[in-house]
């Protein structure tokens, strides 16, 4: 109930603010593929998250780093509304996609999460064959067309990196492949509905260094496409990925800035400790 | 001080292992006493023809059938409600009042014993809404009486299915109906077949029940609708070795009937362990 009352309120206020502003700042705010504001995450009464403000640019690689239990994964799950089946879930504050409030009433999730996908910290294929793994999201959106599948699986697999390996084998089950491969599959089930984002929950904690540089190569060619967020606990790898950098400490967005500059001259002697390795 | 904790464990050993024994002794001996003097009287004709003479010869037919037939309006029954209500508090039930009360109702669902089962089905099926004593009333106070085993087992093998299966799908735009029924049901499916036939079985042997619902003392013929009276397999069994007038006499028939009783049972849990195989096999779990 809080929940619906909250997200009314949000709502709300937003329209408010909207009308408030000039037409021509509304335009800059569509550029940002998600800007973040004022955000409070709850979870019943732990407070996850603390007044996060962030702009996240669209065909750029955000990597969000911090030691467990910062809230970095949190934050993630509010932009595709998975936080939305966690029970006790309230927040305050608003999370706009291309300019549109995602939490508004008269947001359809089920669309929200095609637009924005998400890989998972464990490879979490379905038990069912690789092609059917892929087609899955197609299969909701009502696709039946078989050659416009098979298209389907091939380039999303491809894309994922994973076609030469699988392609005399899709009946295969997707369970029996490695998890590196897992991975991938996830990565192309997520492609294959032609998402706009693909949020990453510690892509490749689960995973062995070759499958890990699999995987950061593929977020590099695919870059072109998409906007990733990737959470990650190796600062190696955010240094290597992302663009920009996101350091979360105890529900606090500390900094936020250029990789580069994240990993060079962090403004903040917190950022500095943690990734220089003094805590975390 | 080692050598004692040495004895001790060996102790604790024996003892939980010989407890473990026992319980296979006890089937052991129940189906040795029962196979031993049952199995002689089962014949073709024994399963095919109705009693005769008073009792005293021929078979159960009659007994056997409407066993069946009562059993299939129990699965009917119960089976679609209690998935459904099982569905409903894994999956969309929230942790609140009217929950934890829905929950504590099953529970004690449970708990009832099966004569009262049998009292409120006479209050609800045969007189409130008026089927008389029948097959159809008994089917659905065994129905009821199922329900909260196939509900808790229902809810167990839902649990079971990890979480990433649901998230996998909801991210990839599913709506939670479309999850369950594509991503959760298929997987949870072969254990809750399972806890469903073991259910059912237990019911398939229930007497009090039926005792007040509508199985009869004897019925040379078949029951024309849902709405006759019937005979059944351990009613029979009761009868014969407890109400006939030739107790000794009847004694091997009795014996057949348990045995059959039992085939039955057993088959029901065999087939449930069949489909699980199966279904596990398929979806490689």
């Amino acid at each position: 109930m809080e929940l619906v009352a909250e997200r009314e309120k949000v709502g709300e206020r937003e329209k408010v603010k909207q009308i408030k502003k000039p037409v021509i700042k509304q335009k800059t705010e569509v550029s940002y593929e998600f800007d973040i504001r004022n955000l409070d995450v709850f979870y019943g009464e732990a407070q996850i998250l603390k007044d996060i403000n962030m702009k996240i640019e669209p065909r750029s690689i955000t990597a969000l780093i911090g030691p467990s239990g910062c809230g970095k994964s949190t934050f993630l799950r509010m932009l595709n509304r998975m936080n939305d089946t966690i029970d006790g879930f309230s927040f305050n504050g608003t999370v706009l996609h291309k300019g549109g409030n995602i939490y508004e009433k008269k947001t359809v999730v089920e669309d929200l999460r095609k637009k924005v996908g998400m890989v998972f910290q464990k490879p979490n294929p379905f038990p069912k064959s690789i092609y059917e793994n892929v087609i899955y999201g197609l299969r909701l959106n009502g696709v039946r067309n078989k050659s416009i599948l098979d298209e389907a699986v091939e380039k999303s697999l491809k894309q994922a990196a994973l076609w030469n390996e699988v392609k005399d084998d899709l009946k295969k089950s997707a369970l029996a492949l490695s998890g590196g491969q897992q991975q991938r599959l996830c990565i192309a089930r997520t492609i294959a509905v032609e998402p706009e984002v693909i949020l990453m929950d510690e892509p490749a904690s689960a995973l062995d260094p070759i499958s890990t540089a699999k995987i950061e190569e593929l977020i590099f060619a695919l870059q072109e496409n998409y906007t990733f967020i990737v959470v990650t606990h190796n600062m190696h790898q955010a240094s290597r990925i992302s663009q920009k950098t996101a350091f979360f400490h105890m529900g606090d967005l500390i900094e936020y800035d250029d990789t580069e500059k994240i990993f060079t001259k962090p403004a903040q002697k917190l950022t500095e400790n943690y990734i220089t390795g003094r805590f975390g | 001080m080692n050598k004692l904790r040495k004895i001790e464990h060996t102790l604790g050993y024996i003892s939980v292992t010989l407890c473990a024994v026992l319980v296979l002794l006890f089937l052991a001996v129940i189906l040795w006493d029962i196979v031993s003097k049952g199995s002689g009287v089962i014949s073709w004709s024994f399963i095919a023809d109705a009693p005769s003479e008073g009792m005293t010869a021929g078979g159960v037919f009659p007994a056997l059938m409407g066993t069946l037939f009562v059993t299939l309006i129990t699965i009917i029954f119960s089976f679609p409600i209690g998935v459904a209500a099982a569905i409903y508090l894994n999956e969309y039930a929230k942790m609140n009042f009217s929950t934890r009360l829905i929950r504590a109702s099953i529970r004690n669902l449970a708990g009832v014993p099966s004569i009262v089962y049998g009292l409120f089905g006479v209050a609800l099926f045969v007189q409130a809404m008026g089927m008389g004593r029948s097959i159809m009333a008994s089917g659905l106070t065994l129905g009821i009486l199922t329900l909260p085993w196939i509900i808790t087992t229902a809810e167990e093998s839902l649990k079971n299915i990890p979480k990433s299966f649901r998230d996998g799908s909801l991210a990839l735009g599913a709506t939670k109906w479309e999850t369950i029924q594509h991503n959760v049901l298929p997987y949870a499916m072969p254990g809750i077949l399972t806890g469903g036939i073991l259910g059912i079985s237990r019911a398939a042997g229930e007497t009090a029940p039926i005792l007040f619902t509508g199985v009869a003392f004897f019925l040379p013929d078949l029951p024309g609708s849902l709405f006759d009276q019937f005979m059944a397999l351990p009613y029979h069994l009761y009868i014969m070795s407890t109400q006939h007038h030739a107790i000794e006499l009847v004694r091997p028939i009795a014996y057949g009937t348990a045995f059959l009783l039992i085939v039955l049972v057993f088959g029901l849990n065999l087939g449930a362990i069949i489909i699980r195989y199966r279904l596990r096999k398929k979806f490689k779990m």
